[in-house]
């Protein structure tokens, strides 16, 4: 093959389709394809959403959710063996005794962490572990903003309304009602703890709209809000002097004689030691799964994303909720290759981006909820053949982001989209001036371990926050609904596990039975495989060191 | 007759370069890099994490985000021939032929410990927590070092004038990687100075928003109690048509 020739960043036959793109460009503003119908979305999920199209899930064989089913990656961790041998380790020498141990450091684990400090718990009694750095979590990469309705056309029961209808009505009520409560708290919470929000010279938020909500109430930080909301939560913790152990992964929970969650042994990624945690509360916020790469999609989602917190909570007898849906954001980024996958915010196409084919035809309402405007761009590319090609072979569809600048402005993709524009401009693309190629990417998981709107679950002691959590968004989440589950849940699960440990009483004796049971489950149901969970990290490896790669020193 | 592929096989094909790793086999271009000076041919349309991953390195620190936001994989590099040492991220840097790098986990700078309601919003909180600050003597090498392309110098000498909004504004766009800090000559720790004046200016220098705070006031008497209690109890059909109603008009943009 002759060599491509490359202007700005794309090929000359990509080019050919941006020209394509640019013609329909001027009759297309402001002339938005119709919404679908609610027949029409079912239809096109059922055809064409990752989700629903048959072959990626399987049913659970063993443990609280037997018979239900989700996907094989995630089936595949939870019907795999421990990672420890529970002979092996010593419970009778405890590291650290917190009153409340929280494994994860995101938005969920940060919040917790600052709640359960505000409720009467001493600095030096909360213990955060995190198997990366403290802050390697996808809230630091949440780009659009978190919702609140704070407006005055707006209500925390339109929110509702909205969210359960984008979770098609399958959200548990109270855990969305709290949710939706606490969101203009959890605003005014950041206000006060001095983040820095867009705000208009009046010193108002400037709030959009997001697929499948029906008013203005996404708060954004540019296109670096999670980062912005976390950081500033971090520097609070730190300021604190809150305990914090880095690179320490949770590789089980421990139980004790009541059935009761009462910490869990840790393992260091570095050094390779474990050490034992006992706490009269555990909260787990570890994130999601995208790393498992569900359905061989790439995702937008950080290194740890390993849904190892679901692992752990499910050993001890957890219930899950919801875990068989996957949210696919519809603008991953499909070109550059080295991009593939990374987010593009919905931000975009409330800001007047819009999505058009190869030929530069609009073929959808550019905000749908995510899973139906997903499956429209899956539909033009493979059964409607009008996705462009990469030269590396993936179909994508054009955003057309310099509508945003036609619509609202010169200088505002710059300004409200700094992160995009400087990741694009990296690999030679210039997003203001030319379309970007996107395509679905794995980006979150919708269900997890079943939570209460106190973020309590189903075993004693043992508290969720943020993703890793089932039963608020139902089977398909929201924008903006993300960032604000990690804040109002991690909130709650700090006050709540506050309280609850100045009632809990004596701990009984640490014990590993739990895993024992587990294994023995685990041979029982016949299950061949001899892969172990939780992963920790993904493999990625090349493939000439893998296949001689032996253990020497562990 | 041979079963044509499903669409879902036909994503997860043209994925797998991301998922599962480059095929040797499909790879037309190669470079050579040097990773703390060991030479290892990649394949040339890599990132400089990819590519360290391809040549072997299973990464616990150095990765974080792996999309340009958490600052984890700051990298030093040098290219062939060159004197001068550059930064990047390496999620976020192609790799390019003859290129020396290394990467920096960790940078050990202090960061203030202060309590945000306590504090005055005046000039004198930089120099109460970061004295050295003072010693800024403008050389730039913060402002040429940063990843992001941030005027970091700028950003200084408006903490130093007592400018929050400049301060505030300037690095807004910080990724806390640390680079600035370990190359800085004055030993000034540049990023979490910005920290101090984004959180004091978020605090104290704009305008408390009105809506929410009224919207709060709202919900803590429980205004809207009887219209969530109305709602939650609505049959599956009439909350759908609710729903649908509301869809229908929304604000669009």
């Amino acid at each position: 093959m002759a060599e491509l020739k490359f202007i700005g960043g794309y090929p000359e036959y990509m080019r050919e389709s941006i020209k394509l793109v640019e013609r329909t460009r001027p009759e297309r503003i402001g002339k938005l394809p119709p919404q679908m119908t609610p027949e029409e979305r079912e239809e096109i999920l059922n055809r064409y959403h990752p989700d629903y199209v048959p072959g990626g899930k399987r049913c659970i064989k063993i443990g609280p959710n037997r018979g239900d089913i989700a996907p094989n990656e995630v089936v595949d961790l939870l019907e795999a063996y421990p990672v420890i041998d529970p002979e092996e380790i010593d419970l009778s020498e405890v590291d650290y005794e917190p009153d409340i141990l929280i494994i994860g450091g995101g938005l969920a684990g940060t919040s917790a962490a600052l709640l359960a400090n505000d409720y009467g718990i001493p600095a030096e009694k909360i213990l955060l572990t995190n198997k990366l750095r403290h802050g390697d979590a996808n809230s630091m990469m949440a780009q659009g903003g978190t919702q609140a309705a704070d407006r005055p056309e707006d209500s925390p029961l339109i929110h509702y309304i909205d969210g359960l209808g984008g979770g098609h009505f399958t959200n548990k009520p109270d855990v969305l009602r709290a949710l939706v409560e606490d969101a203009p708290l959890v605003m005014q919470w950041l206000e006060k703890l001095g983040a820095i929000f867009d705000k208009d010279p009046d010193g108002n938020f400037m709030e959009l709209t997001g697929g499948g909500t029906s008013r203005r109430r996404m708060h954004a930080c540019r296109d670096y809000t999670g980062m912005e909301e976390l950081r500033v939560l971090r520097d609070e913790f730190r300021n604190r002097k809150i305990p914090v152990l880095e690179f320490y992964a949770a590789v089980e929970l421990i139980t004790n004689s009541e059935n009761k969650v009462a910490g869990a042994v840790l393992w260091g990624l570095e050094t390779g030691d474990y050490k034992i945690v006992k706490a009269k509360a555990t909260i787990l916020a570890t994130g999601g799964f995208g790393r498992l790469h569900i359905r061989g999609f790439p995702t937008t989602n950080h290194y740890g994303a390993t849904c190892d917190g679901v692992v752990l909570a499910y050993h001890v007898g957890a219930k899950l909720r919801d875990a068989d849906t996957v949210q696919y954001h519809p603008t991953g980024a499909a070109y550059p290759q080295q991009i593939i996958g990374l987010l593009l915010t919905e931000k975009l196409r409330t800001s007047g981006a819009q999505p058009v084919n190869k030929d530069g035809e609009a073929f959808v309402f550019p905000l749908e909820p995510r899973d139906v405007e997903a499956s429209a761009f899956i539909r033009e590319c493979y059964t409607r053949d009008k996705g462009m090609v990469t030269p590396t072979g993936m179909r994508g569809i054009w955003l057309d982001t310099p509508l945003i600048d036609i619509i609202n402005g010169e200088g505002r993709t710059e300004r409200s989209f700094p992160a995009m524009v400087r990741m694009f401009k990296r690999f030679g693309v210039d997003m203001i001036k030319d379309p970007v190629l996107v395509f679905p990417t794995l980006h979150y998981q919708n269900g997890g371990v079943e939570t209460d709107p106190e973020g309590k679950t189903n075993i004693e002691g043992l508290f969720v926050a943020g993703e890793i959590s089932g039963g608020v968004h139902g089977k398909n989440r929201l924008m903006g609904n993300s960032t604000l589950d990690c804040m109002v849940f991690g909130r709650r699960a700090g006050m709540y596990s506050a309280e609850y440990v100045k009632l809990a009483k004596s701990n009984g004796k640490l014990s590993l039975e739990h895993v024992k049971k587990y294994v023995n489950m685990v041979k029982e149901a016949g299950i061949k495989s001899e892969r172990k969970a939780p992963i920790l990290l993904p493999e990625y490896r090349g493939r000439a060191v893998l296949a001689r790669k032996i253990d020497i020193f562990y | 007759m041979k079963k044509e592929k499903s669409i879902m096989e036909k994503i997860a094909e043209a994925n797998k370069t991301v998922t599962k790793g480059v095929d040797e086999k499909e790879v037309k271009h190669w470079v050579t890099i040097y990773i703390m000076g060991k030479p290892c041919r990649v394949p040339a349309a890599l990132t400089i994490m990819q590519a360290m991953e391809y040549a072997g390195y299973k990464f616990i620190r150095s990765c974080g985000c792996r999309a340009g936001f958490c600052g984890a994989c700051s990298t030093v590099y040098r290219e062939k021939g060159e004197y001068k040492l550059q930064t990047a991220m390496a999620c976020q840097t192609r790799v390019e032929d003859g290129m020396y790098l290394v990467q920096i986990p960790f940078a050990p700078a202090e960061k203030a410990i202060y309590d945000i309601n306590e504090e005055e919003y005046d000039i004198s909180v930089f120099f109460k927590y970061y004295p050295e600050v003072a010693r800024c003597v403008s050389c730039n090498t913060c402002t040429k070092s940063c990843p992001q392309d941030l005027e970091v110098m700028d950003y200084v000498q408006a903490a130093i004038k007592g400018d929050f909004a400049q301060v505030a504004e300037g690095s807004f766009e910080c990724i806390q990687c640390g680079l600035c800090a370990m190359r800085c000559p004055a030993d000034i720790v540049q990023y979490h100075l910005a920290q101090l004046a984004r959180r004091m200016y978020g605090r104290y220098g704009s305008l408390e928003e009105k809506n929410v705070k009224k919207r709060v006031e709202e919900i803590k008497k429980g205004k809207y109690d009887k219209e969530f209690d109305r709602v939650m109890s609505l049959g599956g059909t009439e909350f759908k048509n609710l729903y649908t109603e509301q869809q229908r008009t929304r604000e669009v943009y």
